[in-house]
């Protein structure tokens, strides 16, 4: 069935290739291989830079392959004792599964009561989480999180990077929308005929349902904990870091060692491309998705 | 387990739905009262997390922010009523309006180009095209390379001594560029770690968009004989505006609140340049608040910061709203 329906197929756009508006001509192709080159190239020479010795980095014409220094730049980041960068990059594998965690858990109950629960202030709930998405709360309240931190004798420590990112409006934004579209309410009306109770049915019905839209959110979630660099700069301490203002604190301190900081940024990026690596098709998919209906 | 209701409820196909219902209810009281309940309250206690969540990390510090902005509040003395005092002061701050200058000025000098940038690649990804995943994964890949290493990166290629882009230019006979040193300088390099970043996610953001207008319209307009050109102009452009307004929007709240870039451009201090040429607000009140310990006068910035985002975003709303508004 499927190879006829192929053929056909193929056939088909043999005959309206001529008319084809969506035919690719060798200029596109080009433009978009040149885009290609351009979003890789800084990551390659990031590479290049991190597997070269210090006075290669800085050679005219610059080094354009990478070297064989790698495993001794490697080496040398973990062995500058006032970067830390074992520890924030332990403290960061830390704060950002707890916070994507929680942030999932959150959002797929919150998201559950929006999209198919009826409760008084529902609307009117979800709109108040709609309208503080458009606030960059970790920014403008920037000084009284601080103070709070301060006397809460939290400042320096994991739970002070970690609790203020649960809060995610566009998670539960996220879980309301996929949940409207994943789950039938004749599943849940189902599943209180036969007696279930709510919690029950987000366990038993909700959770399979929407699983994919989790690793999406998930997956979002991570990548934008781990890059967070403000709020945790302000708050931690140099000596308990996240990978990030590890990161800062060798730019800082050793100015010129470019592969010394090259090589501390590229293990900072590494957890995510291979996140991206693995996940490549479902971030992409979920992104697209994701726009279609905002 | 979503099967399995499914198939306990196939089992009592028999009996009508309703009457089913019907008979259970009547039959189990004490569940029907747990039920009641379960039914009240447990919705609430679903969203509860967030809500509790939002009222401490979300409510109380801008409500916070709010009331220590009007207090002379600094790290040893206590807080003191100052009124409006330093929202006037702020008024005539030349150091705080140069901040604006900057942060609005790399916005645009970021945004703009994205977004043209992107629609144009989102147009030739639209296309039948050989290694689609490929593609798509090509433009994303440095979005997931963190703000941090994105910054490192560029403030080395656009090093004075030994920059990559200043070899190049040496090459057609320009001069070495101290790019951290003017204001046009800085802010181009920033706004291009910002492009580098984004553009290819405002990319997909369009593709994804794009992939929603029916072909039907296209092969219509190629047969009346538009041009690609013209129908990207006519067609593409007018259904893509919603799409567009949610881009601006999203890269207005993360322009106007640009920090890391300009931060790792100049070494990871706050003042933005010898002269403060690529200072942001951000940074301004990061330095205001945990270098100069005025919290008070902190706050009373970020309070700005938020107006400066709501005029973006009706600028930028006002602006965009008109595209392909022509033709109504």
């Amino acid at each position: 069935m499927t190879t006829i329906a192929q053929t056909r197929q193929r056939a088909n756009d043999r005959a309206n290739r001529r008319r084809d508006p969506f035919r690719a001509t060798p200029l596109t192709k080009a433009a978009l291989l040149f885009a290609i080159l351009l979003s890789v190239f800084p990551i390659y020479w990031m590479i290049v830079i991190a597997s070269r010795t210090t006075s290669q980095a800085v050679d005219t014409p610059p080094p354009l392959l990478p070297g064989g220094n790698l495993g001794e730049n490697i080496a040398r980041v973990f062995a500058t004792e006032d970067a830390h960068f074992i520890t924030g990059l332990t403290n960061s594998l830390i704060v950002t599964s707890t916070v994507t965690l929680s942030v999932v858990l959150i959002s797929t109950l919150a998201g559950f009561a929006f999209a198919r629960l009826r409760f008084r202030g529902r609307k009117l709930l979800l709109g108040s989480i709609l309208l503080t998405m458009m606030v960059p709360i970790q920014q403008m309240g920037i000084v009284p999180l601080y103070q709070l931190m301060v006397n809460l004798g939290w400042t320096g420590t994991l739970q002070a990077v970690i609790l203020p990112f649960l809060l995610n409006g566009f998670g539960v934004f996220m879980m309301t929308q996929y949940t409207e579209q994943a789950v039938p309410h004749e599943l849940v009306e189902a599943a209180r005929v036969d007696g279930a109770t709510t919690m029950r049915i987000y366990w038993n019905v909700i959770l399979p349902a929407v699983r994919p839209g989790m690793a999406v959110l998930a997956l979002q979630v991570f990548m934008l904990n781990w890059n967070e660099f403000m709020w945790p700069l302000i708050v931690l301490t140099p000596e308990n870091p996240t990978v990030q203002v590890s990161i800062a604190f060798l730019t800082g301190q050793h100015t010129a060692d470019y592969a010394l900081i090259f090589t501390g940024t590229a293990l900072s990026v590494l957890p995510l491309l291979i996140v991206f690596i693995a996940f490549g098709r479902q971030i992409v998919g979920g992104l697209m998705e994701g726009a279609v209906k905002a | 387990m979503s099967l399995h209701v499914d198939t306990d409820r196939t089992g009592r196909a028999p009996a009508p739905p309703r009457g089913s219902r019907h008979g259970r209810r009547g039959s189990k009281g004490r569940r029907e009262r747990t039920g009641r309940f379960d039914l009240r309250v447990t919705p609430y206690l679903l969203i509860s997390p967030y809500f509790l969540l939002f009222a401490v990390f979300g409510i109380f510090p801008l409500g916070f922010t709010l009331w220590v902005s009007l207090q002379k509040y600094e790290l040893a003395g206590d807080a003191e009523f100052a009124g409006l005092d330093n929202y006037i002061k702020l008024m005539s701050d030349g150091d705080f309006w140069n901040a604006v200058v900057n942060t609005v000025g790399i916005f645009i000098l970021s945004t703009v180009p994205q977004l043209i940038l992107a629609l144009l690649l989102a147009n030739a990804l639209n296309k039948r095209i050989r290694g689609r995943l490929f593609f798509r994964l090509g433009v994303l890949i440095p979005l997931i390379t963190s703000v941090v290493a994105v910054a490192v990166v560029f403030t080395q290629l656009y090093g004075r001594d030994y920059g990559m882009i200043n070899w190049v230019l040496n090459l057609v006979g320009i001069d070495n560029i101290a790019w951290q040193n003017e204001k046009w300088s800085s802010w181009l390099a920033i706004a291009t770690m910002v492009d580098w970043r984004w553009t290819g996610y405002n990319a997909i953001i369009y593709l994804a968009a794009m992939q929603t207008i029916g072909r039907d319209l296209y092969e219509a307009a190629s047969i009346d004989g538009a041009t690609p050109r013209r129908q990207f102009w006519q067609i593409t452009l007018p259904m893509l505006r919603p799409t567009i307004i949610f881009t601006v929007f999203v890269s207005t709240i993360g322009g106007l609140t640009l920090f890391a870039e300009p931060v790792l451009f100049n070494n990871g201090t706050m003042t933005g340049g010898s002269n403060g040429q690529f200072q942001t607000v951000a940074m301004y009140i990061v330095e205001q608040g945990f270098r100069r310990f005025e919290y008070g006068y902190a706050a009373t910035v970020a309070w700005m910061l938020f107006v400066l985002i709501l005029i973006g975003v009706l600028i930028n709303y006002a602006l965009v709203r008109r595209i392909g508004g022509g033709s109504r």
